[in-house]
């Protein structure tokens, strides 16, 4: 009987991989773990220190992970697990664990885990997938595009491989001729003898070529003459990579999967070289080269089709989510250069003034996962007044021609008329600036609310020397009316930290979303107006992107560091959480019920809350806004 | 004249004393604590009688969930009252043993390590009572209380006395299994470790040290 272990046990099931464990394993564990205090800012390990045999899971507090240069790569909370990477690269630790807040850790052997969770299929898929997510891709200011592709595949290759499920099989004593007759049938190019569903060997296209066509074999021997044995087997949970290896070490085109991973237990599939050729084909880089060479928004649709399982899958597999959402702007982005380009040849005749198409709010910030209203607006250069209107008319009907076309991909037309193809949308450089003027020196609601839209604009297409002196002009009437980053931040404030004084959600409490937590104007507004009034208040003007103002601001302001790192992990939780609640519900995933989401996520999405109490708390200080408010 | 003589004492008892033949440890980090608490029957250190023994170690200053040891006794004394702090019932459903064969067990697994409760001076006076019965000595090991090394803390010196639930509360330990013997000694096990960090300023803290009363004044 142990008491401690039971209440171990009882904490560490609400977390992935222990809750993937039945109860003897994960008691088995519970019962030997090691329980760690550290006081804020001790070290758990250090840099250089060799590697203990031990991984940890955090019960209380959090501990950050470290470079040597102090910055931080990972936060751990409650139920996060860290040191494994380690654990399986031996030698010495290549982060600092220090304390963030005074914490308890539990402390588990690598003997444990290679007893109880490697073995469990489901829990080192897990820990698989979460090396991936581990690996924060730090994104430089202006990451090359190439290079996020590349590394695309890069996670590409720690995903399981999809095998098919159903492998076409003879028995020993059937003869050449009926396999090649079985294989023909099915349509595939390999076929796996079986004796009592284990794999005994396997014949290949290439079987049928070197030894039947050859004439080295008669097609009425049995298929036990001529077929490779023993075969090569592996686990159902291989993934690309090693699939990859396996194929070239082995001189080899297909792989057997049986349910242990050896040649006594039975066949479940089969992974051809095609197979994973397919699957790559499926990637990003892929699917941009696809959009580059289409020719109409019926082929774009479906392209965006396949860019909606992508990223499922990314979710699925923990991929991070800001290169989950570069990926996706990007694919965005290239569709609508693409059909920007076909409508232009539609035009009747070319046009020789230049112009930009902006992309505007969470499209401008890169923060639309998933397929919602689309937002632009069109930006053209001044012409002589007497060829103003013809202009004008002449880019309505281009934004109306883009318009429709994106509708027809998927990004359906704006309710609120925020396209390019509304006259209001469609102005040159002066009429833009002198609009974003009267905005700027007469902020009331209605204003305030157009600014947080169409200050986060972002070039799609066109001369971007227009969009440079469209924000050189809003920088300059910023800076001659300074109130206004007082009424922007009081603006910032409207949404305070979601937590009521008993610490519960504040969720809706009436209409169609009742007893739902609003998640975008709740939690992700906040902290993106917040960032926006931040970043306009330094005078920055390249940077669009939520988690990049932050970055940003991290670099600007060392001293605050902390709290705009902080903002980052929550924004990333708070855009995963929307888009997976979105692809689930197949709509915006604005309204997350709270009774779906497990222990960890709640404690996630709350600890998203006290980012948002620390950036409010630093511009009530920082624009005097408490005395405004 | 045979009381010169030594009186001789069961096996279990002469390996339990082979363990202090060692010079004791100073470095908290090398010692092997065993953190204890027992329920009982009432706070009477007479007639009183133990319920149930919940120790767990720490060692390297983390506590060894493996190395613990929790036990049920068989008692013929039963007080209604305390029923309630504890829930355990005289026929309950969890294997009891006897007082003797606890002891037994108690010693071969505390050996020579630093013992450590809450209020210790109770627990041990229960203890060393249980062992006069069964003819026995004293426990030999060292004893630290949680109690006065929050003292020695100087965090609060408004009073002093506090209980394990105050300062649960303000070191914030989760109460989980309170009045459960083990879940009593998990909870003093996190209040020793976060109390040693307290006073563990100067990182050359001693065993000796930690002994030494916290009102001791005069020349060192």
């Amino acid at each position: 009987m142990n008491t401690i272990a039971e209440r171990i046990y009882d904490y560490l099931k609400a977390f992935p991989p222990f809750n993937l464990l039945n109860r003897e394993q994960l008691l088995a564990i519970s019962q030997a773990v090691d329980v760690i205090y550290l006081e804020q800012d001790q070290y758990l390990f250090e840099i250089g220190q060799s590697v203990e045999n031990h991984f940890y899971v955090v019960r209380d507090g959090a501990i950050g992970l470290f470079r040597a240069n102090e910055s931080l790569v990972d936060e751990c909370d409650e139920g996060d697990i860290f040191g494994l990477r380690a654990l399986l690269r031996q030698g010495v630790y290549k982060l600092n664990a220090k304390a963030i807040e005074e914490s308890i850790v539990y402390s588990i052997s690598s003997e444990l885990l290679d007893t109880y969770i490697t073995t469990n299929a489901d829990a080192s898929q897990f820990l698989m997938a979460s090396f991936a997510s581990n690996t924060r891709v730090k994104s430089a200011d202006n990451e090359d595009f190439i290079d996020t592709l590349n590394r695309s595949t890069e996670y590409t290759y720690l995903q399981t491989a999809d095998y098919s499920k159903n492998p076409i099989t003879c028995t020993p004593n059937t003869t050449v001729k009926e396999a090649a007759h079985i294989m023909t049938g099915k349509h595939v190019g390999s076929i796996v003898i079986v004796d009592k569903a284990k794999p005994i060997g396997i014949i290949t296209d290439k079987d049928l070529r070197t030894k039947i066509a050859t004439g080295k074999y008669h097609i009425e021997d049995l298929v036990s003459s001529i077929m490779s044995s023993p075969v090569k087997t592996f686990p159902e949970n291989i993934t690309i990579a090693e699939a990859q290896i396996a194929m070239l070490k082995n001189k080899i085109t297909h792989l057997c999967i049986t349910k242990d991973g050896t040649n006594t237990s039975e066949l479940t599939g089969i992974l051809s070289e095609h197979d994973i050729i397919v699957l790559r084909e499926n990637n990003a880089s892929a699917l941009i080269k696809e959009i580059k060479r289409s020719h109409s928004a019926k082929q774009l649709k479906a392209i965006r089709q396949r860019t909606e399982q992508l990223l499922q899958r990314y979710l699925e597999q923990n991929i991070p989510i800001d290169f989950v959402s570069r990926l996706i702007s990007a694919i965005n982005d290239a569709i609508a250069q693409r059909i920007i380009t076909l409508e232009l040849l539609q035009m009747p005749t070319p046009t020789t003034t230049r112009f930009a198409w902006l992309a505007i709010g969470s499209q401008g910030r890169q923060e639309q996962l998933l397929l919602t209203d689309q937002d632009n607006a069109l930006v053209f250069e001044d012409v002589p007044k007497e060829n103003h209107e013809q202009t004008k008319t002449y880019f309505l009907n281009l934004s109306k021609k883009i318009n429709s076309a994106l509708a027809t991909v998927g990004f359906e037309l704006c309710p609120a008329e925020m396209m390019g193809s509304n006259p209001k949308w469609c102005l040159s450089v002066s009429e833009w600036s002198q609009q974003f003027k009267r905005w700027i020196t007469t902020p009331d609601q209605d204003n305030l609310m157009l600014c947080t839209i169409f200050f986060d604009y972002e070039h799609v297409y066109g001369d971007k020397d227009l969009v440079n002196q469209l924000s050189e002009s809003i920088f300059n009437t910023i800076y001659a009316h300074d109130i206004f980053l007082t009424y922007l931040g009081r603006n910032a404030l409207q949404n305070p930290p979601p937590l009521s004084f008993f610490r519960q959600f504040l969720v809706e409490d009436n209409g169609e979303h009742k007893d739902q937590f609003d998640i975008k104007a709740r939690a992700m507004m906040p902290l993106v107006d917040a960032a926006r009034l931040l970043i306009l208040s330094h005078n920055i003007k390249s940077v669009n992107n939520t988690l990049g103002r932050y970055e940003k601001l991290a670099e600007l302001e060392p001293q605050n560091k902390d709290i705009y790192q902080f903002c980052i992990e929550s924004f990333k939780n708070l855009l995963r959480f929307r888009t997976e609640q979105g692809l689930a519900t197949n709509d915006s995933g604005r309204f997350i019920d709270l009774e779906s989401l497990n222990k960890g996520d709640r404690l996630r999405l709350k600890r998203s809350f006290k980012a948002v109490k620390s950036v409010q708390e630093l511009i009530k200080t920082r624009f005097k806004l408490s005395q405004l408010l | 004249m045979n009381w010169f003589k030594q009186k001789s004492y069961p096996r279990f008892w002469d390996v339990y004393m082979s363990h202090f033949s060692k010079l004791q440890e100073q470095n908290p980090k090398a010692i092997r604590f065993v953190v204890f608490d027992t329920e009982t029957t009432g706070l009477h250190i007479k007639n009183d009688r133990i319920l149930s023994i919940g120790c767990i170690a720490i060692e390297n200053l983390q506590i060894k969930v493996a190395d613990q040891l929790e036990c049920y006794l068989k008692q013929e004394q039963f007080n209604a009252e305390t029923v309630k702090i504890h829930g355990l019932l005289k026929q309950g459903k969890l294997t009891k043993i006897e007082e003797s064969e606890a002891m037994e067990r108690f010693l071969a697994y505390i050996e020579n390590a630093v013992l450590v409760a809450h209020h210790a001076a109770f627990d041990i006076a229960m203890i060393n009572n249980a062992l006069k019965r069964l003819n026995l000595p004293k426990l030999k090991n060292k004893v630290l209380d949680t109690g006065h090394l929050f003292q020695k803390t100087k965090l609060d010196t408004s009073k002093s006395h506090f209980s394990l639930d105050e300062l649960s509360k303000r070191f914030h330990i989760p109460l989980h299994d309170r009045h459960t013997a083990s879940g009593d000694a998990y909870i003093t096990a996190l209040l020793f470790l976060k109390l040693l960090s307290k006073l563990n300023t100067n990182s050359e803290l001693t065993l000796r040290h930690l002994e030494r009363p916290n009102n001791r004044v005069g020349l060192i």
